[in-house]
């Protein structure tokens, strides 16, 4: 009854629930109404065209043939369901199989119907009709027996996936019998997807049998269903169309009535997966969107590679990416660091113009001198195709699975150089030799499950190396790969940097990756830029967010035995509106002030000590539970904050538990908290 | 290149992927002969499993005792089983299905006669509803992507959902009502110049193709989400070749097993179709064979359909690998 609910919850379900009821009314009052007057003889209406009298006209005895129609439901619902009890039956025996008689006959049986099932269900159906006869019967029988192998292949699968659960295990390991285990713990664990796949099976069954009587195998007279009817009905297409059609129409509604039904079944069973976005809200976004001021032919150089403004990205119900600045120097290397939810990937996206609807992108990006648009035109897509290169997290999905590496690099080449095949082909290989694949003549015919890891990331950077880029924003470079290859990668992104002079964003939640490999880095938090800082000035960062992240950084000196160190609370969920400065409600320094006005970047506080007479000082931090270690790379120069931060209490010191390494000058304090 | 051409070129050895392919063609070749063995088994045994005497039931209760023996003889059925089962290998192999016991003729030279027609309607039927359907599926998943459309995605659920419902033969019937009863456009039935071939075509290809464009929409839904399409996206290359030539392969891939099982299932519906249309071809022959029971006749036309599914499903699998090589490697 709670099933039942279930299905009727859905429009679907009640409308194909409602036709099921229908068709098995008529099967059942049909015949007790209006059986005697279907079989009565009107010889003054011999094969009579449709009137008032005959809707449909008559057969030639002059027995109505609307009534007819109506009559035969009983009959055809009868032995389709017959059909189909016998073919799920059959089915449920042979799927079951493999559990009930052992692993032996098991796979001999689901080989048997592997071969079966590659026959369609008609050709073994006329198969069987020859061997049972013509007839109802023997069309039960074909029609049952066809079926059979489709439901067996599914029932085989449905009790492989359920034979290793460990409740069935246990009840196996407690000595009970194949067929106990079978009956009491597999089939009621695959009931649903039998069900609907029987109630499919019986609209299928009903299409097919109204086609064997259709073709004079089925109903012999004077029975008649269906499908007989349309036989009969077919020869006097010319003289009463509807003799055929009207039957038709039955089979079409009942065979519907049972597909619907299946499938409703199956949508109440299983979680629904479509999400509804909400596309108004999009809509009216695009129409509201600002229109950058158009692309002058720029006669100055620009000095930066990429300049972004105000950088918003929306989604339907939450704003993501609140308002991003910065600008990028050519060689430059800037990391982009957070949480995850901080934006930081989505930045990379919108900056990439790779954000799609309902996805939203306001704020001014220049890239080279353009302006980029969401909806930029063929200018747009040469400039951003040759001269910005983009790398994924995931480098064995980002790969297209059914084309070669060599096809995919060469690709960029002709699409936006205008190379031919064997010229883009050349070029492809000679990048793929650049990122150190060996014998890349040979690998670049090879298919991406053919190459490692590791090495997918090395083409992925060889594509971006296919034109001349000026920019390679990386998003999460290495998360997904080895610790040892993950340094090859990034080593190989620095000698590329530095060969190529390309611009490098480094996206990664790995704070202390970003500073190896950065000259500066953003601090995400919230959608928003909370800190604007030099990496080798981390050391003296100020605003408390990336103080805190420093502090959770474990190094080999930290004390295996105790809790890693986490920042409590977290991030606001971009769908939220909130007040003030995003990081308050987890800021050991927060007031008033945070929690009502949100602080902007402004240039962090000049040093007020003498440590940039220090250059490539090495830092170490201590707190009551770990030590932290930072080793600025011996980059030159001194930690001094030249960046900018969004704080009210920038560079003001933390709180307690602050501990502070007595070794160290107090001048390279960092407070650190948890 | 192909992917044959590059294994061939992997040299004096067998490069990784040669090998898989060398794989690949062994295990299908065997699973082949296994299931060709099995069809011509089961047609060998089929007049066997017949209750009662085939050739009485066949004759008629008043034909002469006398003609149902020289038939029995005729037919070979008084040898021992074993004899009988390699007279028939013996017969397949030099083309000899046997003689028709209605019409007294050859069954190979009937089956030859009406295979043109029927593999016609078939590949035809087969082509057009790849060529409607599969635009049709990656147009609609384009435009519905992300919730969007959902006017469109509705209409095609519910259009899709219908005519997939609708089995062949009756669209068969209503299309005569429409286009030869109501229109007189076009010839109710027989295979007589171009125009004929339309409505039979028609009855065949549209269940599939409704079939087949949900499918592929739903494929390249998912196709569309991938990763790579991301990556092809960022290589910025134009819409169309980011549809056609990065996502619809792998969701095609996807599709080409059903599509295998399409053909196949198209094979198996000119039975019904031709008999709607006075189809000369195979359907109809076997339909009339099986309604005269004349056995050897039924006999022949169920091994030329079988081996024609057998061909499909072999060449499915071919075509598959080639598109995907991971296939070949990983069942």
């Amino acid at each position: 009854m709670d099933s039942l609910k279930r299905v009727l919850r859905t429009p679907l379900g009640v409308g194909a629930l409602s036709m099921l009821g229908l068709v098995f009314l008529l099967a059942i009052f049909a015949p007790l109404l209006w059986g005697e007057a279907a079989s009565e003889t009107d010889t003054a209406h011999l094969l009579a065209p449709p009137s008032a009298e005959h809707w449909v006209g008559t057969d030639s005895l002059g027995r109505d043939l609307w009534l007819r129609t109506l009559v035969a439901t009983r009959l055809t619902v009868l032995l389709a369901l017959g059909a189909t009890a016998l073919g799920v039956l059959l089915g449920i025996l042979l799927g079951s199989a493999p559990a009930l008689l052992g692993r032996r006959i098991g796979r001999f049986v689901t080989a048997a119907v592997n071969i079966l099932v590659a026959f369609p269900g008609l050709l073994l159906c006329l198969f069987f009709a020859v061997i049972f006869g013509v007839g109802e019967v023997g069309a039960v029988f074909a029609i049952g027996l066809a079926g059979a192998p489709t439901f067996a292949r599914l029932c085989h699968t449905l009790v492989a996936g359920v034979q290793e659960r460990d409740f069935v295990t246990a009840s196996r390991i407690a000595g009970r019998s194949r067929a106990y285990v079978l009956f009491k713990h597999i089939l009621p664990n695959i009931a649903e997807p039998l069900v609907v796949q029987a109630t499919i099976g019986a609209g299928s069954c009903l299409l097919t049998f109204s086609g064997l009587s259709f073709l004079g195998l089925g109903v012999q007279s004077p029975a008649f269903d269906w499908g007989r009817l349309m036989n009969e009905g077919l020869n006097r297409i010319y003289l009463n169309p509807l003799a055929a059609l009207a039957p038709g129409l039955l089979v079409i509604t009942a065979g519907l009535a049972f597909n619907l039904t299946g499938e409703a079944i199956a949508r109440a069973f299983n979680v629904e997966t479509s999400g509804s976005w909400v596309t108004a809200t999009a809509a009216a976004r695009t129409a509201a969107r600002k229109v950058p001021a158009a692309f002058s032919a720029a006669n100055t150089v620009p000095r930066e590679v990429l300049r972004v403004t105000d950088l918003q990205v929306g989604f339907p119900g939450s704003n993501p990416v609140r308002g991003v600045s910065f600008d990028l120097r050519p060689g430059e290397a800037l990391g982009i660091v957070g949480e995850s939810g901080a934006g930081k990937s989505l930045t990379g996206l919108a900056i990439a113009q790779l954000i799609e609807p309902p996805g939203q992108v306001d704020g001014e990006i220049t890239f080279l001198g353009m302006p980029l648009r969401p909806d930029g035109g063929e200018d747009q897509r040469k400039l951003l195709g040759t001269s910005m290169a983009l790398i994924f997290q995931d480098p064995m999905s980002s790969f297209n699975p059914a084309r070669r590496i060599g096809e995919q690099l060469a690709e960029i080449s002709r699409v936006h150089q205008g190379m031919n095949r064997r010229a883009a082909w050349e070029r492809a290989v000679d990048r793929l030799r650049a990122v150190r694949i060996s014998d890349p003549q040979r690998r670049a015919g090879q298919h991406p499950f053919e190459f490692s890891g590791g090495m997918r990331q090395r083409a992925m950077i060889g594509m971006g190396l296919m034109a001349a880029p000026k920019l390679l924003i990386a998003d999460e470079p290495t998360t997904s790969l080895d610790v040892t290859v993950q340094q090859q990668v990034l080593d190989l992104i620095d000698s590329v940097r530095e060969e190529e002079q390309v611009a490098l964003i480094l996206i990664s939640h790995d704070l202390t990756l970003v500073a190896e490999r950065c000259e500066r880095i953003l601090v995400m938090y919230a959608g928003r830029v909370v800190e604007d800082i030099p990496a080798s000035a981390l050391a003296v960062a100020q605003h408390p967010y990336t103080r805190l992240l420093l502090a959770a950084v474990p190094t080999l000196a930290t004390d295996l035995d105790s809790p890693l160190a986490v920042i409590p609370g977290s991030q606001p969920d971009p769908s939220t509106q909130f007040s003030g400065c995003a990081f308050a409600p987890r800021c050991p320094l927060a007031d008033d002030i945070c929690r009502t006005r949100e602080p902007l970047l402004r240039n962090a506080i000049p040093p007020i000590d003498d440590t940039r007479k220090k250059p490539g000082l090495g830092i170490t931090l201590k707190t009551s539970r770990m030590r932290l270690e930072l080793n600025l790379g011996g980059k030159p120069g001194s930690p001094v904050h030249t960046g900018q931060v969004a704080c009210w209490h920038k560079g003001e010191p933390l709180p307690a538990p602050t501990l502070i390494d007595d070794d160290l000058p107090d001048e390279t304090l960092a407070g650190v908290g948890r | 290149m192909s992917a044959l051409e590059n294994a061939a070129s992997g040299g004096d050895f067998l490069s990784a992927g040669a090998r898989h392919w060398v794989r690949f063609a062994l295990r299908r070749t065997g699973q082949l002969l296994v299931s060709l063995w099995v069809l011509i088994t089961a047609a060998f045994a089929m007049i066997h499993l017949i209750p009662g005497d085939p050739v009485r039931s066949s004759l008629g209760l008043t034909a002469s005792q006398e003609l149902v023996e020289t038939t029995r003889q005729n037919l070979g059925l008084n040898d021992p089983l074993p004899l009988q089962y390699w007279h028939f290998l013996q017969g397949l192999v030099t083309g000899d299905l046997g003689m028709s016991i209605t019409s007294r003729l050859p069954v190979a030279e009937i089956v030859a006669t009406r295979f043109a027609a029927t593999a016609q309607l078939a590949l035809s039927a087969f082509a057009l509803s790849v060529v409607v359907a599969v635009p049709i599926g990656v147009a609609v998943a384009v435009r519905t992507r992300q919730g969007r459309g959902r006017v469109l995605d509705l209409g095609f659920a519910g259009t899709s959902v219908v005519l997939g419902s609708i089995p062949d033969f009756l669209i068969g019937v209503i299309l005569v009502w429409i286009f030869s009863v109501s229109l007189h456009l076009l010839p109710v039935g027989g295979r007589t110049g171009l125009s004929s071939y339309i409505l039979p075509v028609l009855s065949l290809a549209v269940g599939p193709a409704a079939i087949l464009s949900r499918i592929v929409r739903v494929e390249m839904l998912s196709v569309l989400e991938a990763d790579y399409v991301r990556t092809a996206r960022a290589k910025r290359l134009s819409a169309t070749r980011i549809h056609l030539g990065h996502a619809l392969p792998n969701a095609v891939t996807a599709s080409l097993t059903l599509g295998g099982l399409m053909l196949s299932g198209m094979v198996a519906a000119t039975v019904l179709v031709e008999t709607v249309f006075a189809w000369p071809g195979l359907g109809s022959t076997i339909v009339q064979a099986i309604l005269v029971k004349d056995y050897p006749l039924v006999q022949g036309v169920v091994l030329v359909y079988g081996c024609g599914v057998l061909l499909v499903n072999t060449l499915v699998d071919v075509a598959m690998t080639i598109l995907d090589p991971r296939s070949a490697v990983i069942r």
